[in-house]
């Protein structure tokens, strides 16, 4: 027996309404996988998060939707693509209230706290990379 | 020739159904750690039941594959057998016995029937041999999974057993603390007293920490935490049962609890909360 | 345009957040609150998000921002309704809606309204009184 291809999908971030979009399909893969209430509450949160930085601060992107396994485990990965100015310095844009824009300055750090893992690639004119995962046992 | 083999086996098995017994299950009950008369007759009666289901097994399936439907209803035996012995506190290596310990008497008994054919016996002992090894490896898997289940069932009975919300009077919640609040633990005890702040519409909840021996930054860190949570819902926590050392350890951590109601006692904080509810309480004169 | 209906109930605004929001639709709603505060001289706000399932920096934002506005405006706002996994989720990301009054639910949130506007009266007799003696 085969185990079903895991699903993946890819959004694009250009709007207001794309981040609902990404929002409502987030949660679809979280149920599916059969996270509880309160990881699927805060993995669409950390989402959203994410998903307003690249569309404010990158200028806009794409965000990618994966279903992983990794042995014993299987989780949701979101990654989080632009092609915006990118960050020159990580450690103070994932300072709690520390915003470039005018925002609250807990979209990275909030994120960061919110999902089990969290990546983040970026230099100053070559984009953002963000990655966060969330996983559970089998 | 696999039916050959098969025919042999079943012959004995049945042939010698009542000799086998008798070697077989003094041996098992020699084995037993713990004996009475019970546990005995039960013996009796598995093995009893054993020897016929594997010769009539054996008529009509291979002995290569024990996975084989034909073989399900041995399987289901000796699973339902390990399971009960996981209950009932059997080690594994006596739960497995059951089946290898039958090895001997019945090579005992493939000798007298095969002794002028050695290639067959060889052939026969060694195919039996694996058998019941791949049986005793069954009742060994199937008590382990019983156990992980019971393990599972324990500690999930632990999680909710040691986080109980209490209606204390209209409106007012109780949660009464007790031992040490690990991440995983405290994860489960805001989820209960959220959700049943909901259930309830308490306006209050009182978390009693006397029960729990420690405070350190992160007991604190999330009994702050399920506080804002339920403050964000529109109901007030007060925390109460606080030890003098565990005062000293908050004001040395630095743990900021200046918004946090705080009594010492639980009826000290009920008091507050009948009074915030709009209660009260009076003693009552019984002078005549 | 989508709109957030507004309902108002003698001196109270109701508005009961029911979709998914996007950003604009969020301010666009701060923005009705404020206007409907004055041209309806509502004393109090009432938010019910006990539909939402979740809340993120920007509509907490956007929330604390509008009571702020609502105060200044002499009105008191309660927010109503917020479902437990949203409110740990709001907590881990470090946001407490400080100055935001927070009830159960609507019927709550109403009785709570009340007493604080009550309040907010009876101080205003106080000082009224204090001046014209």
């Amino acid at each position: 027996m085969t185990p079903a291809q895991p699903a993946s999908h890819v959004l694009p971030l250009k709007s207001d309404e794309d981040v609902v979009r990404l929002r409502k399909q987030v949660r679809e893969d979280l149920v599916a996988l059969g996270f509880s209430l309160i990881e699927q509450t805060k993995m669409v949160t950390a989402a959203s998060e994410l998903a307003r930085n690249t569309l404010r601060y990158g200028g806009g992107g794409e965000a990618h939707i994966d279903q992983v396994e990794d042995g014993s485990r299987r989780g949701l990965s979101l990654s989080f693509i632009d092609q915006g100015p990118g960050i020159e310095d990580i450690g103070l844009a994932l300072t709690d209230g520390y915003t470039s824009g005018n925002g609250l300055g807990l979209g990275l750090s909030g994120a960061k706290r919110l999902a089990d893992d969290f990546a983040i690639d970026t230099a100053p004119g070559r984009g953002t990379t963000v990655k966060i995962a969330k996983w559970k046992p089998f | 020739m696999s039916d050959n083999k098969n025919a042999h086996l079943e012959h004995i098995l049945t042939t010698y159904h009542a000799e086998l017994l008798e070697s077989w299950v003094p041996d098992l009950i020699g084995r037993l750690t713990r004996r009475d008369k019970r546990a005995e007759n039960e013996l009796h009666q598995q093995a009893a039941q054993f020897l016929p289901l594997l010769a009539s097994t054996l008529k009509k399936t291979s002995l290569e594959n024990i996975n084989d439907p034909g073989w399900d209803d041995v399987r289901h035996l000796l699973s339902d057998m390990s399971q009960a012995r996981a209950r009932q506190g059997f080690s594994p290596i006596e739960t497995a016995n059951f089946v290898f310990s039958l090895k001997n008497p019945l090579f005992n008994y493939l000798r007298l029937a095969l002794n002028d054919d050695p290639a067959q016996l060889s052939e026969l002992v060694s195919s039996t041999g694996t058998l019941f090894d791949n049986l005793g490896l069954y009742t060994i898997e199937a008590y382990q999974k019983t156990r992980e289940l019971i393990i599972q069932r324990q500690q999930q009975e632990l999680l909710e057993l040691s986080t109980p919300v209490v209606q204390l009077w209209k409106n007012i919640l109780a949660l009464p603390l007790i031992g040490t609040l690990d991440s995983a633990r405290t994860q489960v005890v805001m989820e209960n007293l959220l959700q049943k702040i909901v259930d309830t519409g308490a306006l209050i909840a009182i978390i009693d920490i006397t029960g729990v021996p420690t405070v350190d930054t992160l007991v604190a860190q999330h009994l702050l935490k399920t506080i804002a949570a339920a403050r964000l819902m529109g109901a007030d926590c007060i925390i109460s049962g606080i030890r003098p050392q565990i005062a000293q350890t908050i004001v040395h951590l630095g743990v900021n609890l200046e918004d946090v109601i705080t009594k010492a006692t639980l009826a000290d904080a009920f008091v507050i909360a009948l009074q915030r509810t709009g209660s009260n309480v009076n003693q009552i004169d019984n002078e005549r | 345009m989508e709109r957030i209906p507004i309902l108002r109930m003698g001196r109270l605004l109701l508005v009961t957040i029911q979709v998914d929001m996007h950003d604009r639709l969020a301010m666009t709603l701060q923005d009705d609150l404020t206007n409907r505060i004055v041209s309806d001289r509502a004393t109090g706000v009432l938010i019910d998000i006990s539909a939402l399932d979740i809340v993120d920096s920007f509509i907490g934002r956007m929330i604390s921002n509008t009571a702020a506005m609502a105060k200044i405006l002499d009105a008191r706002t309660v927010l109503v309704g917020m479902q437990p996994a949203v409110a740990i989720t709001l907590v881990e990301l470090g946001l407490t809606l400080e100055g935001v009054s927070t009830a159960l639910n609507v019927e709550l949130g109403i009785k709570l309204l009340q007493q604080q506007v009550d309040m907010t009266a009876l101080n205003r007799q106080a000082v009224t009184r204090h001046w014209t003696r």
